[in-house]
């Protein structure tokens, strides 16, 4: 097994041009992008890519790709993944970068081999099962960069959404946008509760205007922020409840019943108002 | 011995928390407020827990509790000054401090206490 493995690394550094030729062509005629930029770079990692996997298979076989030896190839693929999903591309296209090498490798392979064919058959599987691990490995690692853009995508849509804004004197608003769940309660909370301190509000209006849902979770997670901001004493108003959510609301049996509830957020401006003892008076004339 | 001290100003009883809330401290304040309401037969009594930034199960339940107490002693109570982080840990505690009154600061929860202002 040593032996043959050390054979496939050297054929790997010996024909590296070929063979960077063959792989390239391969994956121009699969993912079908020709952009001279994208091509320069692609050639670029292609290369820096067959060395280190030369060198691996050299250092520390096929069987193992999880070897130390084989990190540096493993990191390019990583890297090279993560470009990917920045770039666009797709988990397949991702994938073929690896899996294209395999068509140029064997006929090398082929060639090289051509007077033993239990060597080559031996060369050929083992050559499979490496790049099958290698490719495998490139999935994951684009899904995993992938996960990561869409959990920072969701913090910065968390961080976006959630503005208290001053209506008037004493009077707080926190229009919600979106589904509520327990993170982004806390957030909410977090938010109004200190902006209630910073502005020493007494009301604040909770709009679930563009709330699309209610169920029973996000009603307790509306009670929740209602009572903290009760015990920081300050009275909350939840306006904005459309008439499906009316009708949900009541029907999974959810108690509203202690939180002063409008239809609109200018009804619950008025209310309001008229607590904080302010009125808006029509000019005459 | 530690103690939280309780003023009296007129017909009301002022408590101020400005240490850390322990478990000892915390029964003796109930203990020593409850005699006091009775003592002094005052008839608003307000807590300040501005300058308290840490509870527990425990102190969460002895603050609603000494509000209860004061209240059933016909003292109105008000509780006022109550941190973000208290506030959120009390209600994921599940102590909403239902009918205990709140009030954003001293001043607002004077008011409250002050004579026909409150209906």
């Amino acid at each position: 097994m040593r032996n043959e493995t050390s054979r496939l690394g050297d054929i790997i550094i010996k024909n590296q041009a070929e063979l960077l030729e063959g792989w390239l062509t391969s994956l121009v005629a699969r993912i079908g992008r020709r952009d001279a930029n994208a091509e320069n770079e692609l050639r670029q990692q292609a290369s820096r890519f067959l060395i280190l996997v030369g060198n691996a298979v050299n250092n520390a076989g096929t069987t193992d790709i999880d070897n130390a030896a084989w990190q540096d190839a493993r990191h390019l693929l990583g890297e090279i993944s993560a470009n990917r999903v920045r770039q666009g591309y797709s988990s397949i296209e991702t994938a073929n970068f690896v899996f294209s090498l395999k068509e140029p490798l064997t006929s090398h392979l082929r060639a090289e081999l051509a007077g033993q064919p239990d060597a080559l058959v031996e060369e050929i599987s083992a050559t499979n099962g490496l790049f099958d691990k290698l490719g495998l490995f490139t999935v994951e690692a684009y899904q995993k960069s992938r996960e990561q853009v869409i959990m920072r995508q969701q913090q910065e849509l968390l961080e976006l959404s959630t503005p208290v804004v001053q209506l008037w004197k004493d009077v707080l608003a926190l229009p919600l946008i979106g589904t509520l769940d327990s993170a982004r309660t806390q957030v909410v909370m977090e938010s109004l509760l200190q902006k209630i301190i910073d502005t020493s509000a007494s009301i604040a209006i909770i709009d679930i205007t563009g709330v699309p849902t209610v169920d029973t979770l996000v009603a307790q997670h509306l009670l929740k922020t209602v009572a903290a901001a009760r015990l920081m004493g300050a009275d909350c108003i939840i306006s904005g409840i459309r008439p499906q959510i009316a009708q949900t609301i009541v029907h999974l049996g959810v108690n509203l019943e202690d939180v002063i509830t409008k239809a609109t957020l200018a009804d619950a401006f008025q209310v309001a108002l008229q607590r904080t003892g302010s009125a808006i008076v029509r000019n005459q004339g | 011995m530690e103690r939280i001290p309780i003023l009296k100003m007129g017909d009301l009883l002022l408590v101020t928390i400005q240490v850390d809330m322990h478990d000892r401290l915390a029964m003796t304040l109930q203990d020593d407020l409850t005699t006091r309401i009775v003592k002094d037969r005052a008839k608003g009594v307000l807590i300040d827990i501005s300058a308290l930034d840490l509870v527990d199960s425990f102190i969460g339940r002895m603050i609603n509790n000494i509000a209860a107490m004061a209240k059933i002693l016909d003292a109105d109570t008000v509780l006022v000054g109550m941190q973000p982080a208290v506030a959120i840990t009390l209600v994921e505690l599940g102590l909403t401090l239902e009918g205990v009154k709140t009030a954003l600061n001293v001043e607002r929860g004077m008011s409250m206490l002050k004579p026909g202002s409150q209906p």
